[in-house]
């Protein structure tokens, strides 16, 4: 068993990172998420591992130090909250057409614009359906515990690096300032200079002979080219979505309904169900891991003998829409948010699922 | 006198560097961007550097500046070079790296970026090509328009009540802590060319010697979007530019005071 440790959602993955044998973070602070960039550079990682932590002047210029990195074959990450990663846009896309692998979090909090520091759900759509501009998709991974925080940072990094994908981790405020026990993985090294050659060197920055040189762009100015380039980032994207597709049924096999929710909200449905199913009601939890690729498969699964389905958000319902991708109109799904930083109760999300779901289905 | 008897190589007293591809640069003839990459290719070169040379292509009319340079390259979006660079340098610090810009992405877009890595005195080296306009977009108004100066976008002259003042961004980053060495120089005549490849030279030995940030900025032509022919545009330069763009080092933390 790893060291166990009492800890913030946002230390867990700072220390994560160091664990895993990130080389270098590039960031800038922005609440709830500065944790993040402080536990590193208090725990002096370029002692303790040799990595480097910078803190940059904006977002901009950290998701831009994170390009480079990356394109040397380096394990980069950053991190940042909602209007942080909306400036960040520009450098993922840029990121996705050149396929350079990286881990992105984003500890959401509410919007629109500056908002609130409190904890929100409302960027599912810039991080699952585009952000930037360009036919991309990152790998983004929803963790509803402090554990899966510390978890996905391995995780995320094996991903970005087995596809050459930015991947994200999509937190929300919640599971960023809250505490919980995580039991931590032991240190992974750090990559040589030979291993990195050896690894990455085929498509890496990292120095090479003439004639025999690497290069790292997005650009193809020539249509056709570029048509192919895309067919090629579609065939990736298809290998993802066919082969990584991750969540977390909880009490979906005797349930007529079920709550689809993610992140803080499934820990909160979670409660849902036990208030629910003491009055008899037949509740369960479909909880994406995955938010891209999205668990399509399970839902219609599902969607064959229960009864409905709510989606549970801190949005105005963004995620709703690929569960009614994934199951038409065959059955009922409805969605329920709170949105601006506040955080519905259990009874609340119960109440909604009892009067809107169950009762027009009985 | 044939002239397969003038070609042989004991006549050759000049030869194109192996760091350019074989690739037809390209920028308008008469643009002074071929020498500069000349230039930094053979010092790279000279210096046997280029297996261990990260460049950095920026967004202009030197976006495809890694299809000429032959080491390994990154393409950065616009302004964004020296974050690029910075983010490289950080994870190989052993290894050079240089960005290549011009006016619009190092003194427009990328204004933050280069200030701060300047200012944090990142160990690496800035290009910078300055001719006072967006080449590749078609000749608009740039950071380092001159006062007066027509473009698409400031087709009556460049008014600084309403369009602001040109900046002079090398002056700038000098007065920074964090650069080491800061040139202004020329390409349009062999003495400037000259110079200008001494500076460059000088600008990667200081990153070898891990002094801090080298700034060389390059006044140059374009033809193009002055809309001139190349000798009258090199006259045009020197007669309005150099005088608002003064040549010369403004700043070497070595330099021997007298």
């Amino acid at each position: 068993m790893g060291e166990l440790r009492l800890m913030k959602g946002n230390e867990a993955i700072a220390e994560a990172a160091i664990r895993a044998g990130v080389d270098a973070y590039y960031g800038y602070p922005i609440t709830p998420q500065s944790e993040i960039l402080e536990y590193l550079m208090q725990e002096r990682p370029e002692e303790r591992t040799g990595m480097v932590v910078l803190q940059a002047e904006s977002e901009i210029a950290s998701i831009n130090m994170v390009y480079g990195a990356a394109g040397a074959g380096k394990m980069t990450m950053t991190s940042s909250s909602s209007p942080g990663m909306s400036l960040m846009q520009e450098g993922i896309s840029y990121i996705a057409g050149a396929e350079l692998p990286c881990l992105l979090v984003n500890v959401v909090r509410g919007g629109p614009g500056l908002g609130t520091i409190q904890p929100s759900q409302a960027d599912y759509f810039q991080s699952t359906k585009g952000g930037g501009h360009g036919d991309y998709r990152l790998i983004v991974l929803a963790p509803s515990s402090v554990q899966e925080m510390s978890d996905f940072v391995k995780l995320g990094f094996e991903l970005a690096f087995k596809y050459r994908n930015p991947a994200l981790i999509q937190s929300d405020g919640a599971i960023g300032q809250m505490m919980e026990k995580v039991e931590l993985f032991d240190q992974q090294p750090r990559l040589t200079m030979d291993q990195l050659y050896e690894k990455y060197g085929s498509w890496a920055t990292l120095g090479h002979k003439r004639n025999d040189r690497r290069i790292i762009t997005s650009l193809e100015l020539e249509s056709a080219r570029q048509e192919q380039f895309n067919f090629k980032l579609q065939a990736k994207y298809k290998a993802i979505s066919e082969n990584e597709v991750r969540y977390e049924s909880i009490m979906c096999d005797d349930a007529d309904y079920i709550f689809v929710a993610y992140g803080t909200s499934a820990r909160i449905c979670q409660k849902s169900i036990q208030l629910g199913r003491a009055k008899g009601l037949k509740l369960g939890l479909l909880r994406p891991i995955t938010l891209w690729p999205y668990p399509t498969a399970p839902l219609q699964e599902l969607a064959k003998r229960v009864k409905g389905f709510l989606a549970v958000e801190m949005s105005a319902g963004q995620m709703v829409e690929d569960v009614r991708l994934a199951v038409g109109n065959q059955i009922k799904v409805e969605h329920y948010g709170r949105f601006g930083g506040m955080i519905p109760s259990p009874e609340e999300v119960l109440h909604v699922m009892e009067e809107n779901i169950i009762k027009g289905t009985k | 006198m044939n002239i397969e008897d003038i070609i042989k190589p004991e006549n050759l007293v000049f030869k194109k560097t192996g760091l350019l591809t074989e690739k037809p640069l390209s920028y308008c003839p008469g643009c002074g961007h071929g020498v500069a990459h000349r230039l930094v290719m053979e010092v790279i070169e000279e210096m046997g550097i280029e297996e261990k040379t990260i460049g950095i292509a920026p967004v202009g009319c030197s976006v495809l500046a890694y299809e000429f340079m032959n080491i390994d390259m990154q393409q950065a979006a616009h302004g964004r070079a020296p974050a690029v660079a910075t983010g490289v340098k950080r994870v190989l610090p052993d290894h050079f790296v240089f960005t290549y810009q011009g006016d619009g992405d190092l003194a427009a877009i990328g204004t933050a970026e280069t200030i701060h890595a300047c200012n944090r005195g990142e160990n690496i080296t800035i290009i910078f090509i300055n001719n006072g306009i967006y080449g590749m977009t078609g000749g608009q108004m740039a950071p380092t328009t001159l006062p007066g100066m027509r473009s698409s976008t400031s087709p009556y002259g460049r008014d600084v009540a309403s369009m602001g003042h040109p900046l002079k961004m090398t002056e700038l980053v000098a007065h920074l802590p964090g650069t080491c060495y800061v040139a202004r120089h020329a390409v349009h005549t062999p003495a400037n060319v000259t110079k200008t490849k001494k500076s460059i030279r000088k600008a990667f030995e200081y990153q070898r010697d891990k002094k801090g940030l080298s700034f060389v900025e390059i006044v140059s032509n374009c033809n193009s979007g002055w809309k001139m022919t190349p000798v009258d545009s090199n006259q045009w330069m020197e007669e309005n530019m150099f005088p608002f763009y003064p040549l010369g080092v403004i700043k070497d933390i070595d330099a021997k005071t007298k």
